[in-house]
């Protein structure tokens, strides 16, 4: 079982890493996002440092919507998902295998660039360190639920713009908790419970979004 | 021996377009009375609020909107996973045609929820929870009825929106759970926009208005359900037959 | 039983008749409207459909005298 995921784990990088102008331009998406913001608001750093983790947030949950379509769409479109789907070993598995590929190739890189833009805002140490902890707790959840939206919207017309209508709304906790650690920090109060509850809800969507995924795109593929 | 009477005869789009238009008259004046009572009671019996004067009267709308909402999507959810589990044509059509009313009852409640926040608290709008909770049930709506109004395939559309819902049922306590968090945090106290003590007559006039939407919902979602009907199973005998009895 | 003394209290609802109006308004718009596009979706289905199965037969008729 664990050797499935890690298979489709390996083949994905590898395909990934063909695409590496893919990756790179997700990133450079978040960094000119989160530029706009100040640019959009004003220099001001109390302010900017108020606003900084909900921002960072924003933009990380924008990226990733970006790079979603590409979860499922090249294999749909060479006919690999359909082999993927006939084949004797679980669909969710492979759902879940693609999930962390997508994560290690998306929100991990933001992860680690969070703190970098986040010194633009001029946040402190310890918000930088609990606002990397909780964008890297909390994207594989992005990932997991993200696939679910992919699925659904495998192979129809306007999907990008669909996809995030259907996604956004289910991100919605993990932004709040998310960005939430990142405040508490801040204000003194200490993250600890929301970063909890972000990785409560990593957990529970890495255990069942790929089986909702691996549904959706039977649905799809019939 | 007489044949048992068997519910599952309905679940035939066939026995149920017949029953469904002999029955919306009747929740339509049933809709009717209750909506007359509630506003008796509502709006010609009841008090005045001692604090919020006679604009509390908003909640003989938003109060029913919102359950109605909410209660729109369960029912959505219901035939979702009827629908899925046993692969039935008319659950998938039930829930596409329950969903523009729970949205337009969602809307309602933003609506008289912004109505009511101006008068009394200053703002058009309180990001409280259960009105931001509202407006992403909102967002839950409209991404059903985009993904459904996207895919051509009326079974694709029927199965990919019903797992949608299925997994938007899941969501919402987890999200409702994290606004609530959320508002918390950032509000010293907490806006309250139900009366936790009412006198008898608006608590009346409240359930009066919830029969009332109810029952014009069921109506409405008949109404539509058969035209769902007529169109997906337009290559039926029994729906060319009616289409060609028909020359109206 | 009545609250109202006058039925210009009625509608000034205390100061609030445009909250309290505006809300009642809307809803009995939408109370009016949706029932009447679901009507009118209906008719125009039912012409619709009508139309297609009257060019079907035209096209099964042709071929069948072919």
């Amino acid at each position: 079982m664990f050797k499935i995921v890690m298979a489709v784990i390996a083949r994905d990088l590898k395909l990934a890493m063909r695409r590496q102008a893919d990756i790179v331009s997700a990133l450079f998406f978040f960094v000119i996002v989160v530029s706009l913001f100040p640019l959009g608001i004003g220099p001001e750093p109390d302010l900017l440092r108020k606003l900084a983790p909900g921002v960072l947030w924003v933009a990380a949950l924008l990226a990733t919507m970006l790079s979603l379509p590409r979860l499922f769409a090249d294999d749909y479109r060479d006919g690999t998902l359909e082999q993927l789907a006939l084949a004797p070993h679980p669909l969710g598995l492979v759902v879940t295998g693609k999930v962390i590929a997508h994560w290690l190739v998306s929100g991990l890189p933001l992860a680690l660039i969070a703190p970098v833009l986040g010194i633009q805002f001029d946040l402190s140490v310890d918000a930088l360190l609990v606002l990397t902890g909780a964008i890297l707790l909390g994207t594989p959840a992005l990932s997991g639920i993200g696939a679910i939206g992919a699925a659904l919207t495998l192979g129809l017309r306007g999907g990008g713009v669909l996809l995030s209508l259907l996604v956004l709304p289910l991100y919605i906790p993990v932004l709040i908790f998310g960005a939430g650690a990142v405040d508490a920090t801040v204000t003194g109060l200490g993250g600890e419970g929301h970063l909890s509850l972000l990785a409560a809800l990593t957990f529970a969507s890495l255990g069942f979004a790929p089986w909702a995924s691996a549904a959706a795109l039977k649905i799809a593929l019939e | 021996m007489k044949d048992r009477f068997n519910l599952y005869r309905f679940a035939s789009p066939a026995t149920f377009y017949p029953l469904a238009g002999a029955m919306i008259p009747y929740f339509a004046a049933v809709s009717v009375v209750f909506g007359l009572a509630g506003l008796w009671l509502g709006m010609l019996v009841a008090p005045t609020d001692f604090q919020q004067g006679e604009g509390y009267r908003i909640i003989f709308i938003h109060v029913p909107a919102s359950w109605m909402s909410m209660f729109i999507y369960l029912v959505m959810a219901f035939w979702a996973a009827i629908g899925l589990a046993f692969n039935t044509r008319l659950s998938g059509m039930m829930a596409q045609a329950l969903a523009p009313t729970g949205a337009l009852m969602a809307f309602l409640s933003l609506w008289t929820g912004a109505l009511w926040g101006k008068p009394m608290w200053g703002t058009w709008w309180v990001w409280d929870a259960r009105l931001t909770s509202e407006l992403i049930l909102l967002f839950l709506y409209i991404g059903y009825m985009a993904l459904t109004a996207a895919i051509d395939d009326a079974r694709r559309a029927d199965k990919a929106g019903g797992l949608l819902l299925l997994v938007g049922v899941v969501n919402i306590p987890i999200i409702y759970f994290s606004v609530k968090w959320w508002n918390t945090l950032h509000q010293g106290s907490s806006v309250n926009l139900t009366k936790s003590s009412m006198a008898e007559t608006m608590l009346w006039g409240m359930l009066l208005m919830a029969m009332c939407f109810w029952m014009y919902s069921i109506a409405i979602a008949f109404m539509r359900v058969r035209t769902i009907m007529l169109e997906r199973e337009r290559h039926t005998d029994w729906v060319k037959a009616l289409l060609a009895g028909d020359e109206k | 039983m009545i609250h109202w003394k006058s039925f210009a209290d009625f509608i000034a609802m205390g100061g609030y008749g445009v909250y309290v109006w505006g809300s009642f308004g809307v809803t009995a718009l939408i109370m009016i409207i949706e029932p009447i596009m679901v009507a009118r979706n209906r008719r125009t289905t039912i012409a619709r459909l009508k139309r297609q199965m009257r060019a079907e037969t035209r096209t099964e008729n042709r071929n069948a005298s072919e």
